[in-house]
């Protein structure tokens, strides 16, 4: 431990400098290119438009005042096209974790039969290998045609991304619990469902947590296209917007808004996964 | 009157692509009585493990019967319970909490302390506690993975333990220390055991019979040899006791000559095992044979 202290410290180090270093280029780059208009302008140029200030990358120094702006006062409501990145980021984490535990309610029992019964896993698989691999959005005018409704399509186009990664995760780590644990349990005469819940489920638990963690992955990315698509609130719609609104400085900040969302999810079962985690 | 436990005509074939099936045992027939402690000796593929899976109702036989108490053994049981070679720990438990996970499926009404006091009691017992039992399998030795999983099977206190090779994978000097241990657990408790072992002198130390198994295909149990060695034992003085070397020589002689000679022979077929008995009358080992082998 006492060798691995110092390198942490210099990673981060390093991690500062590298941060300080792209910001002070972006910063620099973006300055530079803004102060090129010293030369006079002919007729044709001004009938053009290009006396009107370009609408150019905004520096660093522009994103984090927003950040600070926005951070202030994430909740604030000033009609249905511009409320606060709080309220944004609720309407998608809402729409997230709904389709989310949905799919986990599902997929999660499922993979445990399958895992369980060659049988039903010989049956399920071809539907799972023809399912698996569309594009999540490419449900989404199914969804709005049968369910109507586009925040429920949201969450249905959530649920069936996520169902996957943590339905094959559970069949195979509930395929491969060790056979002697299994004699364990039936040697103490337990019953299935005691079988299921105090040694197949603890023994899969790092398979199903790392499906998990995939698919929490995975909706997260899905959210933003499908908000841009739906629109109405989150945060997808909101980067949408902002570039309507030819706002560059709030599209930059949204992306890094989705980028820490995402980076806590994926801790949160980070986590999980180690509190889960065994070795044999 | 019939054993506690009862072998009869016990026999497992497997089916091959061509041809006749494969019989990797067959005519089986032994018995156990309560409160004795029996081990089973043969080389490997003679189907030892297999007999002992199905008498603990993991496995099944092609053909024959066993019966426990009167009751034929259908499926696994918390009347047996089995010690793996491989330990079957769950490892994401604690030492403690394996020995919980059998002290309370076999006592559904006990409360929570109850069955940590009983739990606690078999892993002292075994030389474990002083918080050795908050350790998960994974940060403990061999040695005391396999005591844990004896305390747990002697815990759930069954009408017969069937413990698989459970010194197999252990050094000597563990392997001695914790076949004390074991001998101090089973006088405690005086269950029926059934052991199978590949050490002839772990064998001799530990059981009041020895059944020898002929070798594979069509092995069988040949013979039964009471071990006239009385108890409390010692390793250190049992190997003085004029009984010793005559049995050991004669298992020695078994596995390493007739196990051969027999193998596959029908003669003896559906007849119970040969009981061999040593007593003082016949005379002891030579004596200069005896030194060879102590030094």
């Amino acid at each position: 431990m006492g060798a691995a202290l110092p390198m942490r410290l210099r990673a981060a180090l390093l991690s500062v400098v590298i941060l300080a270093a792209s910001l002070g280029l972006w910063e620099l780059s973006v300055t530079a290119a803004g102060g090129g208009g010293g030369a006079a302008l002919t007729e044709y140029e001004l009938l053009m438009g290009a006396a009107a200030p370009k609408a150019g990358l905004p520096p660093p120094s522009a994103v984090a005042l927003k950040a600070w702006e926005e951070l202030s006062d994430p909740f604030y409501f000033r009609g249905a096209n511009d409320q606060g990145v709080g309220t944004q980021v609720s309407h998608s984490l809402f729409r997230v974790l709904t389709g989310y535990l949905l799919a986990a309610a599902l997929a999660i029992p499922l993979g445990f039969v399958i895992g369980m019964s060659p049988l039903a896993y010989r049956a399920l698989d071809p539907f799972i290998q023809v399912l698996r691999p569309i594009s999540p959005l490419a449900w989404m005018p199914l969804a709005l045609f049968v369910i109507k409704d586009s925040q429920t399509s949201a969450i249905f186009v959530i649920f069936i991304c996520s169902i996957w990664p943590m339905l094959i995760n559970t069949a195979f780590g509930v395929a491969s619990v060790r056979r002697d644990w299994v004699n364990v349990a039936r040697t103490h005469e337990l019953g299935a469902l005691r079988t299921a819940f105090t040694v197949i489920l603890p023994a899969a638990a790092p398979t199903i947590v790392t499906g998990m963690r995939i698919s929490i992955g995975i909706a997260w990315l899905v959210i933003v296209a499908a908000e841009m698509l739906v629109g109405g609130t989150g945060i997808g719609y909101y980067v949408w917007n902002e570039w309507n609104n030819l706002d560059l400085t709030s599209v930059i900040f949204s992306i890094l808004v989705i980028g820490v969302v995402g980076m806590t999810l994926d801790a949160a079962f980070a986590r999980l996964q180690r509190a889960v985690q065994y070795t044999e | 009157m019939k054993p506690f436990v009862s072998v009869e005509g016990l026999a497992k074939r497997f089916p091959t692509p061509e041809g006749p099936p494969l019989t990797v045992f067959e005519d089986v027939s032994f018995g156990v009585d309560k409160g004795e402690f029996v081990c089973i000796i043969g080389h490997s593929g003679c189907g030892k493990s297999t007999i002992l899976n199905v008498m603990a109702g993991l496995d099944e036989a092609s053909e024959g019967v066993i019966a426990m108490d009167g009751r034929e053994v259908r499926g696994p049981s918390l009347e047996r319970g089995v010690v793996f070679q491989n330990y079957s720990l769950l490892p994401w438990l604690s030492a403690l909490q394996n020995v919980t996970f059998g002290v309370a499926a076999r006592n559904r009404a006990w409360g929570k302390a109850q069955v940590r006091d009983h739990a606690m009691r078999y892993l002292e017992m075994v030389g474990l506690g002083g918080g050795a039992e908050r350790r998960k399998p994974s940060q403990l030795s061999g040695g005391m993975r396999q005591r844990v999983s004896i305390a747990r099977a002697f815990a759930t206190q069954p009408s017969l333990l069937l413990l698989d090779e459970p010194f197999g994978a252990l050094d000597a000097l563990t392997r001695g220390s914790i076949q004390d241990e074991l001998l101090k657990i089973w006088a405690e408790t005086r269950q029926t055991v059934f052991m199978i072992t590949h050490d002839v002198d772990e064998a001799i130390l530990l059981a009041d019979r020895i059944l020898l198994m002929t070798n594979g295909p069509f092995a069988r149990v040949a013979e039964s040899v009471e071990i006239s060695i009385p108890r409390p034992r010692r390793r250190a003085e049992i190997v003085d006791h004029p009984h010793y070397y005559r049995i050991r020589n004669h298992l020695v002689h078994f596995l390493a000559r007739r196990s051969q000679e027999l193998a596959g022979r029908r003669e003896g077929a559906g007849q119970k095992p040969e009981t061999v008995r040593f007593t003082d009358d016949e005379p002891p080992a030579p004596r200069a044979r005896l030194n060879v082998v102590t030094h």
